[in-house]
């Protein structure tokens, strides 16, 4: 274990190397792209020995570690925002082959406008996809995120996604503690595929499902992934056995922040809750008792956990990085759903905030929990439905006729 | 796969031909054929989208239900009118 100052995409760049994938596929995208690129400079200098693909796109990127799983090989590759939606396509193909790559994504708003920055409504957008949905904190938990979903992976056969954010993480430095060869080995076996393409015995993947099959075919994936919160929280749970760094006191799913004895709760993925941490402490001293919950998985959907950790809490506020258009945020969607049916829930408001990178200071957090708590006394029943979605950020006054207030 | 096969890893089947392609219950009619009326002149068997009319014993024609879907095209081609689609009732 070797700690240095290092940037978000060498420090993934080199945590994969250290799972030693058989097969990384690279296209360029921004943020993601210092990821490859770290590969590639690793291999140039003789710490990667596997195949390296330089591929013409996104769509045959992935494309081309879903042939790479079929034949057996440990595989690899990362993408941003657009890129991820060329890739939409064979990743469905992925999920329902039962192919265990590992794709990393920086991620990023999606065009149109055109955006470099970061919030989520790329991975959003695949949530159908039966991906696995891993996101971290800091550059530390992507490294380690990145072991977790080979593991994860291959353990339950399905391809797992880790997420950093863009910039926030890709391009930041921070000290990290890089995994060696040994303690990855330790932590990662060997691949063993349950099966591949193999020319000596000939079988057919991806092949087709009448409708007296599809519904099954379907269904495993589907509950493989409800059933895939206990792999994860194996996997974290071992992990920090071998490398000394746990996460999530929800069992590696959930992590929370001075929740106990807090009326309110702020509820959010990724590196922002860093700053919802600083803006918690900070509104605590003016007596408002706030805490962080924040889910490191997004598929498979959390909600025992959450139902578990939310039990005390009178309101929830969710800083939404993401906007599904003419319906609302989708982590708040979730996050309703699992609650709807409980006969004693928490108030569920939606703060749509940092879009494409705008900054989230902590005082706009704190502002936040402010609201939240003035709201905490108001029934979920009684609170107007228009009324659950914000956009704290909003600058009305540039706003066209057609949507002015 | 067969209706009655086990679902595998992924979906994943051994090698097959399109003849494991048992498309036979996608049918909402079928044809019926009058061996009577039949003048053996084959163009049932031409124009079969499926390549499912046959020659059968006699000379007459008739199709393998295992494949056919019900598609009609051999009715309208009979220049005798020896084919009747029948609605299927499931």
């Amino acid at each position: 274990m070797t700690r240095e100052i290092i940037k978000g995409t060498d420090a993934v760049a080199k945590a994969v190397v250290g799972a030693d994938p058989d097969v990384v596929s690279a296209y360029p995208i921004t943020p993601q792209t210092g990821i490859v690129e770290g590969i590639a400079d690793l291999a140039a200098d003789g710490h990667y020995n596997g195949e390296f693909l330089r591929i013409d796109s996104e769509f045959n990127a992935a494309s081309s570690v879903i042939g790479a799983s079929a034949a057996g090989a440990r595989t690899f590759t990362a993408t941003s925002s657009n890129g991820l939606k060329l890739m939409s396509e064979p990743l469905f193909t992925a999920a329902g082959m039962r192919l265990p790559l590992v794709l990393a994504v920086a991620n990023r708003s999606i065009s149109a406008p055109l955006s470099i920055w970061n919030d989520h409504t790329d991975t959003m957008a695949e949530r159908d996809s039966g991906l696995i949905q891993l996101y971290a904190e800091d550059v530390q938990e992507a490294v380690d995120n990145t072991l977790i979903a080979f593991r994860v992976a291959e353990e339950l056969k399905l391809p797992v996604m880790s997420n950093l954010d863009g910039f926030v993480l890709t391009h930041v430095q921070e000290p990290v503690d890089v995994p060696e060869p040994e303690p990855v080995e330790e932590f990662l076996p060997p691949y063993e595929p349950e099966q591949t393409l193999d020319p000596s015995e000939p079988k057919t993947m991806g092949a087709y499902a009448r409708p007296e099959h599809w519904t099954e075919a379907k269904y495993v994936p589907h509950e493989v992934l409800l059933r895939a919160g206990d792999a994860i929280e194996r996997a974290t749970a071992e992990f920090e056995e071998v490398f000394g760094r746990s996460y999530g006191d929800a069992g590696g799913l959930v992590d929370t922040y001075r929740l106990d004895d807090a009326d309110v709760a702020l509820l959010t993925l990724g590196s922002l809750a860093g700053t919802a941490k600083d803006a918690v402490d900070r509104a605590r001293e003016d007596g408002i008792r706030v805490g962080v919950v924040r889910p490191r998985v997004f598929r498979p959907f959390p909600g025992e956990a959450l139902r578990e950790v939310l039990g005390g809490v009178e309101a929830v506020g969710v800083l939404e990085k993401a906007i599904s258009p003419g319906s609302g945020g989708p982590l708040s969607m979730e996050l309703k759903s699992e609650l709807y049916n409980l006969p004693d829930r928490p108030l569920v408001r939606d703060f749509v905030i940092g879009l494409a990178g705008r900054d989230i200071t902590v005082e706009d957090v704190v502002g936040i929990a402010d609201e939240l708590y003035v709201d905490a006394d108001v029934s979920p029943h009684e609170f107007a439905p228009d009324e659950e979605e914000v956009w704290p950020q909003l600058r009305e006054e540039i706003l066209p006729e057609e949507v002015s207030h | 796969m067969s209706a009655d096969e086990q679902l595998t890893l992924g979906g994943v089947v051994e090698p097959r031909t399109s003849l494991a392609n048992e498309t036979g219950s996608w049918r909402s009619q079928r044809p019926v054929f009058d061996a009577e009326t039949c003048i053996g002149c084959g163009l049932c068997e031409r124009f079969c989208p499926d390549g499912v009319a046959q020659e059968v014993e006699g000379g007459a024609y008739d199709v393998d239900l295992t494949y056919c879907k019900g598609c009609g095209i051999c009715a309208g081609q009979c220049p005798v009118d020896a084919i009747e689609m029948v609605p299927e009732v499931k």
